[in-house]
This record gives structure tokens, sequence and C-alpha cells, in this order.
């Protein structure tokens, strides 16, 4: 059934309640805090959990990474392409360490993956690029982020 | 008319044409920042200080897209019709003064474009012909919601102009004239004394009602919110320039500017003193103690002023009011302006009639 609601006296003739509208209205303008940020000089505090650009962990200038291709295997978009190689003292390293990013979903499960604390997602979401973009070894190896 | 008067003249034509095209970036600007600040944003606040420029961005927008003219509309009316809103938006202001005569070596320089007997005749008759744009505009796209959009915005405009005319009615019979400078030097009288501070006999005071109708109805007649009932994105897209775009576009935009800067002077010279200085103005001009010449350009100085500042705040409130309430639906704008404006506006006649009868006002 439809029922409509009882308008009062005073508000069949608007202009008070115009009136009060008005009020709200210069109230907020004034007085209420503004809810957006000015991005490039302000920035929003995430958390450190949050899954963002990719990096490799080194330790003494050496990635920790030994190319046990546990991330490629776990990897549900299959981005990364991993080379192994191996070193002068016999040690197993990637040569190549590619992640097509535009492929990522950034799930965060190469990191869950890794035995050696090598893979890491920083907090960094400022990805944006002008063309198809695959990480090399070289760009991941930089540090980025304190996981 | 001697060379010296023609120069005033051409003076005055060119700073009331320049205030006029400079009204819609200016009221861009206002009406992006305003609307940002009361919905607790920033709004655009890059290019420039404040971001002022962005208008002159969006001129430039404006002036370097592609001027399509699709092929499926009458081109004649087409060009024709955003000339046709402007011209007469451009045409209403030259007889709305801005300040009180000034006497220089003999010459009388009215702050006025065209001194006409009949100014407020003038403006009602110049701004109703706004409503040949926008039937032109919508009948010439060819577009069934391009016309739906015209047919709306002709009915609406026609429909409040008849409770406007006659809530003008009552302030013509206040002040008994239609001379626009003649109005604001009748409210230039005082109504009360109130222990030495003299109330000024301003139009609201004498037609606290007819101001409302007009207010509302000048809403209505320049299609801003709550009755921008021409353009509709859910129902008619954007109505009558739904076909318009670049240079095209601005100049209606440019209209609808110049349109609203019409109405608030009207508002302002019809009920708020026009060009008559803010009280307590008076006794600022009295303490710079000047004499002559000087002391008229002094006092033409502040009525321009207080007439601008009069005139901003009715800006002001255009963009104010638009992001405070939400719009009419069609037959409720209909049944607003029928049924409630024009009983409204005959009741303030009759009162006004009779109170001016028993010499009241």
């Amino acid at each position: 059934m439809l029922v409509k609601a009882k308008t009062s006296l005073t508000q069949r003739f608007y202009i008070f309640d115009i009136v009060k509208g008005l009020y709200i209205t210069m109230k907020n303008m004034l007085f209420a805090k503004k809810v957006t940020i000015q991005f490039p000089e302000e920035r929003r505090n995430y958390s450190n959990r949050y899954r963002g650009l990719h990096y490799i962990k080194a330790t003494n200038g050496v990635e920790n990474c030994t190319a046990c291709m546990l991330c490629p295997t776990v990897c549900p978009a299959e981005c990364i392409h991993i080379e192994a190689g191996e070193r002068p003292d016999k040690e197993k390293y990637p040569v190549k360490f590619e992640i097509d990013v535009l492929r990522c979903c950034f799930c965060g499960m190469c990191e869950e993956a890794c035995p050696k604390d090598a893979i890491k997602l920083s907090n960094i979401y400022e990805m944006t690029v002008t063309q198809r973009t695959i990480y090399e070894k070289d760009f991941l190896v930089e540090q980025r982020g304190s996981k | 008319m001697d060379s010296f008067d023609f120069i005033v003249m051409i003076i005055k034509v060119l700073f009331v044409g320049m205030l006029m095209v400079s009204m819609a970036p200016v009221m861009a600007w206002v009406e992006r920042r305003g609307s940002a600040l009361i919905q607790n944003r920033l709004g655009p606040n890059r290019m420039g200080p404040l971001g002022l420029f962005q208008s002159v961005c969006d001129g430039i927008k404006f002036a370097f897209k592609e001027d399509m003219i699709s092929s499926h509309v009458n081109k004649f009316y087409y060009v024709l019709a955003p000339l046709v809103s402007l011209v007469p938006a451009f045409m209403t202001f030259a007889v709305v003064p801005f300040a009180s005569n000034l006497v220089y070596e003999g010459h009388e320089i009215r702050f006025q474009v065209a001194n006409l007997n009949v100014g407020l005749l003038y403006v009602i008759s110049i701004a109703s012909l706004g409503v040949y744009g926008i039937i032109i505009a919508g009948w010439a796209s060819n577009n069934k919601y391009a016309l739906l959009g015209s047919l709306r915005s002709s009915s609406q405009m026609i429909s409040y102009e008849l409770s406007m005319g006659l809530a003008l009615v009552g302030a013509i019979l206040c002040y008994s004239s239609l001379d626009l400078n003649t109005v604001a030097l009748y409210q230039g009288q005082t109504l009360i004394e109130l222990g030495g501070f003299a109330i000024p006999k301003w139009g609201i005071l004498l037609q606290p009602l007819g101001f409302l109708i007009f207010c509302t109805a000048a809403f209505a007649e320049t299609n801003r919110l709550p009755f921008d009932l021409p353009e509709g994105e859910s129902e008619i897209v954007a109505g009558y320039h739904l076909e318009y775009g670049s240079l095209k576009f601005s100049m209606f935009m440019m209209a609808e500017y110049a349109n609203m800067f019409t109405a608030s002077a009207m508002m302002v010279t019809l009920y708020f003193g026009g060009y008559q200085l803010f009280p307590g103005m008076h006794w600022l001009l009295e303490m710079m103690n000047l004499s002559g010449l000087s002391a008229d350009i002094a006092r033409v100085a502040f009525e321009m002023v207080s007439f601008f500042v009069k005139c901003a705040f009715f800006m002001w409130f255009y963009v104010w009011v638009r992001w405070t309430l939400p719009r009419f639906r069609y037959d409720q704008l209909m049944d607003l302006g029928w049924r409630v404006m024009l009983p409204l506006s005959l009741i303030n006649i009759l009162l006004t009639g009779v109170l001016v009868y028993y010499g009241v006002i």
C-alpha cells in the first residue's frame, strides 16, 4: 500500500527548508574536512602487507635467489620466467629473472613459496608505464622495500 | 554628441561587453571550485593561482576542438541558434545602471550603456528572446532528445516569464517608474531611522514576496538548478545543445552565464538597492573627507564596488543553490509555476496595490 509521508505546514512552504539546506551546504563548505588528498604531495599510508612492485632481496649485494623455480611453479598467472645458471663457486643463480607485470595478479604466492626469502612484493603502488613492460633482473634487484 | 561623449560611450560599451564575455570563464571557475568545496573536495587547483587558469585551458580546448556539423542538421538554423541565444543575453545588461551619474566638466556621464525610460520592459522583452535560440537549436539539431529538451525549456521559460512579469508589476507599483536609474535612486531613500542607523528603502523590504517570486522565476528563466529541466542526462541526454560542440557549445554556455549575470543585476537593481551603498559605507565616504571631483569619483567607485559585490553575491547564490537543492520533476515544475507562483504574484500585486493606495509604501 502506498503511504504518503505527511509534510508539515512549514515544510510545504519550502522556504524554511531551503534556508536550512543552504546553511548545511555552507557549513560543509567552510568547516568540513576535505576528503580528497593532493596526490603527488600527500600520500596515503598503505599497510605493510600491501602487495605492490616486486623486488628480489639481496644480502651483501648478491641476490638471495637460487633459481629453485618454486615461484614460476606456484605462480597462477605464469608471469615469472627464470633461466638458471652456475656461478664460479658452483652456486646456482638466476641468469634471467623476468616478470611480465601485465600478467601478474599480485597474489603474493611467489613470496610465500620462496624458501630463500628472495622475491618480495614491496608497498610501492605507482607502477604506471607507457608501454608493455617486463621487469628484468637488473630492475628487480634494486632494494625497494623493508620486507 | 561630441567626441568626449563618444569616447565615454565606447569605454562603457567595451566595459560591459568585456564583463559579459569574461563572465563565462570566471563563473566556470567559481562553479567548479564552489561545487568541489561544497562536496568536501578541493576542485581544480593546479593550473595557475587557485586553479584560475583552468578556465583558460577550457577556452583553448573549446577553440581548438573540431567544429563538427552533423550531416542531418538544418545547417542555417544550426549555426544561427547559438548566436540567437548569445546576442540577447549580452544585450540585456545595457540598461542596468552600475553607478549614479557623474558630472565632469559640464558633461554628465551616466554609468549605464543605454538610458531608456522603459529599461525594465526592455530587459524583460530582450531576455525573453533567449528562448528562440533554444527552440531553434532543438529544432535544427533534428534529434528527438534535442527537440524534447528545447520544448521543455521553452514551456518552462514561458510559464515562469508570466509570474516573473507579474512579480515585477508589484515592484513597478512601488517605484512608479520603469527607468532603472530612477528605481535605483528611489531605493536610496530612508525607510526608517533606528537610533541614528538609517535603514534604506531597498526593494526587498517593500516587496519581500515579490523578490521571492522574481528570484525563483529568474532561476527558471536562466535554466539553472533546481529548474534545469532542459538538460537531463538520464532522460534527454544534454537537451537542446546535444548536437553542439566546440565554440558553438561554449557560446551557449556564455549565454547562460551572461543571462545569470543579468538576472543577478536585475535582482540587485530592483530589490537590493542597485548601486546604493551598503549601510555604513556612507560613513567611510564621509571619513575620507574629499571634495569636488575627487569626492564624486570616490562615490562612483564605492557605488560600483557595492553594485558588483551585490551581483557577485547573487552569482554565488546561483552556484550555492545548485549544489543544495535537488531538481524538480517536470510536472512539479509546472505545478509550482502555474499553481503556486502565479496566484502568489497576483496576491502580491493586490497587496502592493492596497498598500500603495493607502500610502504605506
